[in-house]
């Protein structure tokens, strides 16, 4: 099968200090790719390349076959590939709806489905950006500005707009930071119950083991900028090197977290 | 939608076409020197809203005044409509040019780079001789779609088609800020890092904005030169011009295409009132007035009409 997305050879350097090294790779379309690896490994560092935020110091990366080394966030959202972040990026003066009713009427106006002068605020676009916003969960927060949104709804309002445009890649960087441990999966679900029946292909950078076990077809582990393991989540998860670098790393970060709380 | 524009701009601007023919000519050349003016402060808002303030509108003012005065001084023409469109296309011609640099600096450094330009264009028009240098230069007499309306009716004949292209003006900017890339000014204020990752170019979107509020200046600037019949750099290109800009928009507030307009009719006729008043302490009192508005209507005079909007 054609990888939709590949890297190859690819680094980046901030000037003394290397972020990523070397790093190839090839996602199947379709494929839902677990990214773990310990703080400073280079996991979002590695999924800034690929949408475009950062230019990597050498390497290529390929979307669809088509290299898209150095293109800017614009270029890269419009061949497909979207993202959310770790902090989640919304417009925090408008309310959810506003944010979705904005998200997709750029969808629209990109995809050729509004003309110029278009206006933003129609019926059926808001009745749309009300059906998303219900899809992920969040509907009860439409007209509550993105400001004040807990912050599992900001970041599933995050995520629902990065998808708006009917993306073929998204790339979702920490979607479960910053939220309840009962509150991860109910993220994961809403989030992947809507990818999953658009058969997006999905990278996400996560630390918790448990939501990559469930929720990943394949993991890549990042340790000091490199790819240390790559393959299904049972077999990346046991490998000696995860365990010594990533999982040991996240069990000890757990327990200090523990003995701090004591 | 544009069906809505027009059912609330349509009746106002009537109204307004109706009134010159009774207003005194004081206050019809006072209202034509004011709506020019909220024209160049309807370009503000489009930028105001994205976060964008600019302190060298000047630049396009100026631009405009000079593109029509030259027109009409060397090239003969003097056809209002045509040094209109002449003096819009120099604004959004200058706007583009400067853009290119503009939409990729944001805050007090968009604001000093904006002024700069503004400056740079004041320096040009001192000391150069061709253009007036300092005395600037005079404009003949205009026709009005080819009528020339004589001494009597000429304050009326500005005031009409300064009413008429305002109310244009306004409708082509609501029809902007509802569509998608108008709509998108809060956005950009808010978060130009999602903007771009919903997969628009942030500068591209600036620079348009640049663009339509340099041709609204362009224009207002046009119909300033031709309404007074003479402009010079301190009239138009000045910093304090531009000053006299963002003042106007404080005072009105953004939250609608008819506030500019609002905004600049009360502050001609304060100024007017003050300097005749009181014409040792009239900026002062202007001072004093926007002091007021920022402490008591921080959203503008605009925001009175809204606030009662909302309390009925």
């Amino acid at each position: 099968m054609q990888a939709i997305l590949s890297a190859e050879k690819v680094s980046k350097s901030f000037g003394q200090v290397t972020a990523a090294r070397d790093i190839s790779m090839e996602i199947p379309a379709g494929q839902t790719v677990g990214i773990i690896g310990a703080n400073g490994a280079g996991k979002t560092t590695f999924v800034n390349m690929i949408t475009g935020y950062l230019t990597p110091s050498s390497g290529r990366i390929r979307f669809q076959g088509r290299d898209i080394t150095g293109l800017g966030p614009k270029a890269i959202t419009r061949l497909g590939v979207c993202r959310s972040f770790q902090i989640a990026q919304v417009f925090p003066t408008l309310t959810a709806l506003e944010n979705m009713v904005t998200a997709l009427g750029v969808a629209d106006r990109l995809a050729g489905r509004a003309g110029l002068l278009a206006p933003l605020r129609q019926p059926e676009r808001r009745q749309r950006a009300l059906e998303t916003l219900s899809h992920y969960g969040i509907a009860d927060y439409a007209g509550r500005r993105a400001d004040v949104l807990p912050q599992g709804v900001r970041k599933l309002l995050d995520i629902a707009m990065a998808v708006a445009s009917e993306p073929k890649v998204v790339l979702l960087d920490e979607p479960t930071s910053g939220v309840s441990v009962e509150e991860k999966f109910t993220i994961m679900d809403a989030v992947m119950r809507g990818l999953g029946e658009r058969s997006i292909t999905v990278l996400f950078v996560e630390h918790d083991m448990d939501i990559v076990q469930r929720y990943a077809d394949r993991v890549l582990a990042f340790y000091d900028g490199t790819i240390i393991a790559d393959g299904p989540p049972e077999e990346a998860l046991a490998s000696q090197d995860v365990r010594d670098y990533v999982i040991g790393d996240f069990q000890l970060r757990h327990a200090g977290e523990g003995q701090a709380h004591a | 939608m544009q069906q809505a524009v027009l059912t609330k701009l349509g009746p106002i601007t009537l109204a307004l076409l109706a009134a010159g023919f009774v207003l005194p000519e004081w206050l019809a050349s006072l209202a034509t020197v004011a709506f020019a003016k909220g024209l160049v402060v309807l370009g503000l808002m489009v930028l105001w809203r994205a976060g964008l303030v600019s302190f060298g509108q000047a630049l396009y003012f100026a631009g405009g005044a000079y593109a029509a005065g030259l027109l009409a001084r060397d090239g003969g023409v003097q056809e209002a409509v045509i040094l209109a469109l002449v003096g819009t296309a120099a604004g959004a011609l200058l706007a583009y040019i400067a853009g290119f640099l503009l939409a990729r600096y944001r805050e007090i450094f968009f604001a000093m780079l904006s002024l700069a330009f503004s400056m740079i264009l004041y320096g040009i028009l001192v000391k150069n001789a061709e253009l007036g240098s300092t005395d600037g230069i005079g404009l003949p007499q205009v026709s009005f779609l080819g009528i020339d309306p004589g001494n009597e009716a000429r304050s009326l004949a500005n005031y009409l088609l300064v009413v008429v292209a305002s109310f244009l003006a306004a409708v082509a900017v609501e029809a902007y800020l509802r569509s998608i890339p108008g709509s998108l000014a809060e956005p950009i204020r808010d978060n130009e890092v999602r903007v771009e990752y919903l997969g628009l170019s942030v500068k591209n979107l600036i620079h348009a904005k640049l663009v339509l509020a340099g041709a609204l200046a362009g224009l207002g600037g046009a119909i300033t030169a031709f309404s007074i019949g003479h402009i010079d750099p301190d009239a138009t290109a000045f910093w304090t011009v531009s000053g006299g800009f963002v003042f106007i928009t404080i005072l009105a507030g953004t939250g609608s295409v008819l506030a500019p307009f609002v905004g600049a009719l009360l502050f001609e006729l304060v100024r007017s009132y003050a300097v005749q008043y009181a014409p040792e302490l009239w900026q002062m009192i202007l001072g004093a007035a926007l002091l007021a508005v920022i402490m008591f209507l921080p959203g503008g005079l605009w925001s009175l009409f809204t606030r009662r909007a909302r309390e009925s």
